[in-house]
C-alpha cells in the first residue's frame, strides 16, 4: 500500500477539523474493509488519499439507541455485527438487521459500519434498501454544524453521496414504524456468504386489517443508487393486501422502478425477473410480520 | 516515506511496544516486524480468510486492518492458542480429525472455530458452516475441518 499520513482522533469535532484541513487528500476511515481494499489495489474511486483520518477511537459515532418519541438511532461507527445483533434494531427493524446480517462474513461484520456502507454508496448495499424502507435520515457533520437529509438525497450516485469535503456521516436516524408494520430484506446471491447482491429487496407494509395503509418499497442494484420503488408502492397503499394487489406492484416494481444494468453477476432481464419475484415474495412475507407472524 | 508511529499493543498476552508505518498492515506487522508467520495472507482483501486474528474480542482479517488501528488493542493469533507448551484443543482435534490438506488455510479455520466456541459452546454443523463461511480452503477440504471443530466441541463438552 502507498503511503499516507494517519490521524487517530477522538471526537467528531477534532474529526471534522483534519478532514477539512485535508480537504479532497483526506479520507476517513472506518471499517476499512472497502478503502483499505481500494486503496491496496489502487482503485480508490476518488484520488489516493495523502491523509486518512480514523475513526475507530471516536466513541460518540457508535451506538444504538431507541425511544419511542424519536426512534432508532445508529452511530455511523457501528459495526455490522452490532447492527444485526442489537435487540432493539431486532425488535423493530428487523429488515435492517438482516441487512446488516448478510454482509460479507464474519470477519467483515465485526470490522464494517453502518456509516461506511451508506458512504462507500455501493448501489448493492446491503443496508440501504432496509434504511430506505423506515425512512432514515442521515445526520452529518460539517465545520459549519449539523444538517439532516433523507437517506434518499444522500445517494447521488455509485460511490458518490452528498458529503462535502471535510463532512462525516455521523449518524443514522429512523422513526418509530406505525403499529402493524412488517418489514423484511432479502437479497439474491450466487453464494450464501461472502458475495454481492445481484439484486436486494426491502419491503414495509402497513396494514389496517386487511388494507394496505402504507407500503415502502425499497430495490437495490437495479440502479445508481439504492432506491425507493415509488411505483410499486402506489400500486399496494389503499388496497387489500391479497396476491393479486401483490403481483401488480411486483410488476411495476421490476418494470418501472428497476433501472438495472447488464454486468459481470447479471443481465438487464434476469435482474427485472429477480425484482419481481422477490418483491412479491416479500410482500407476503411483510404482510406476515404485519400481523404479528415473524 | 512517512515517519513512523510508535504504537503499544498486546500479542498473545505480552505487551509489545514497535514502530510502524502507517500503510502497514497488522498482518504485515505481525509478520514481518514481530515475526509470528502463523497467520498467512491468502488474498489480502478480506475474502479468504487466511490472516484472521482475534482482536479485542472479534474475529477480523488483518490483511485490511491498518496497523496503528491496533494500537492499545489486545490481539491474539495462532500462536497464542497454545497454553505452557500444549496445543488448544481446536488445534489437537484439527490434527486428530486429519482437518487439514495443504495446511495455509488452517491458522484462519482455527482461530475462527476457537472464536465461535468461546461464544457458542455447542455449535451445530450449520453453525459451524456459518462461522467458518468467511474461511476459504482452496483444497476444498471442508468437511474434515468440519468435522475437526466438532470433534473439538466434543472434546470440550466432556471436560
Amino acid at each position: 500500500m502507498r503511503t499516507f499520513e494517519y490521524h487517530a482522533p477522538q471526537t467528531i469535532d477534532e474529526a471534522v477539523r483534519l478532514l477539512q484541513a485535508g480537504g479532497a487528500a483526506a479520507r476517513p476511515l472506518a471499517g476499512g474493509t472497502d478503502i483499505v481494499v481500494q486503496m491496496k489495489e489502487s482503485a480508490t474511486k476518488f484520488p489516493y488519499p495523502e491523509a486518512i483520518v480514523s475513526l475507530d477511537r471516536v466513541s460518540e459515532l457508535r451506538g444504538i439507541d431507541f425511544s419511542e418519541s424519536e426512534g432508532l438511532r445508529i452511530g455511523a461507527g457501528t459495526t455490522m455485527a452490532d447492527v444485526a445483533a442489537s435487540p432493539l434494531v431486532r425488535e423493530r427493524y428487523l429488515a435492517l438487521a438482516e441487512g446488516a446480517g448478510v454482509v460479507g462474513s464474519l470477519q467483515t461484520m465485526n470490522m464494517a459500519t453502518i456509516g461506511g456502507n451508506v458512504c462507500n454508496a455501493a448501489p448493492s448495499a446491503d443496508t440501504a434498501p432496509p434504511l430506505l424502507v423506515y425512512e432514515a435520515q442521515a445526520v452529518v457533520v460539517g465545520t459549519n454544524g449539523r444538517r439532516t437529509l433523507p437517506l434518499g438525497d444522500f445517494f447521488h450516485g455509485p460511490g458518490l453521496t452528498a458529503l462535502e469535503p471535510g463532512e462525516l456521516l455521523a449518524e443514522l436516524r429512523m422513526p418509530v414504524p406505525p403499529a402493524n408494520t412488517g418489514a423484511v430484506y432479502l437479497r439474491n446471491t450466487p453464494r450464501k456468504q461472502m458475495d454481492i447482491a445481484v439484486v436486494g429487496v426491502a419491503v414495509a407494509l402497513t396494514l389496517s386489517g386487511d388494507t394496505i395503509e402504507r407500503a415502502r418499497v425499497a430495490l437495490g442494484a437495479v440502479a445508481p443508487t439504492p432506491v425507493r420503488a415509488i411505483a410499486a408502492e402506489a400500486a399496494l397503499e389503499g388496497q387489500p393486501a391479497s396476491d393479486e394487489t401483490f403481483a401488480r406492484a411486483a410488476e411495476a416494481a421490476a418494470s418501472q422502478d428497476a433501472r438495472p444494468i447488464s454486468d459481470i453477476r447479471a443481465s438487464v432481464d434476469f435482474r427485472r425477473h429477480l425484482v419481481k419475484v422477490m418483491t412479491a415474495r416479500l410482500l407476503v412475507e411483510a404482510a406476515s410480520r404485519a400481523k404479528g407472524n415473524s | 516515506m512517512m515517519p513512523k508511529q510508535l504504537i503499544s499493543l498486546t500479542l498473545n498476552g505480552l505487551p509489545r511496544e514497535l514502530a510502524v508505518e502507517p500503510s502497514w498492515t497488522l498482518l504485515e506487522t505481525v509478520r514481518e516486524a514481530l515475526d509470528l508467520t502463523g497467520p498467512k495472507e491468502g488474498c489480502g482483501t478480506g475474502d479468504c480468510g487466511a490472516c484472521s486474528m482475534i482482536v479485542d474480542g472479534r474475529l477480523i482479517t488483518s490483511c485490511l486492518m491498518l496497523a496503528p488501528q491496533a494500537a492499545g488493542r489486545e490481539i491474539t493469533t495462532i500462536e497464542g492458542l497454545q497454553k505452557n507448551g500444549s496445543l488448544d484443543p481446536v488445534q489437537q482435534a484439527f490434527i486428530d480429525a486429519g482437518g487439514l490438506q495443504c495446511g495455509f488455510c488452517i491458522p484462519g479455520m482455527v482461530m475462527a472455530a476457537r472464536h465461535l466456541l468461546d461464544h457458542n459452546r455447542e455449535p451445530s454443523l450449520t453453525e459451524i458452516r456459518e462461522a467458518l463461511a468467511g474461511n476459504l480452503c482452496r483444497c476444498t477440504g471442508y468437511t474434515k475441518i468440519y468435522e475437526a471443530v466438532q470433534l473439538a466441541t466434543e472434546r470440550m463438552a466432556a471436560r
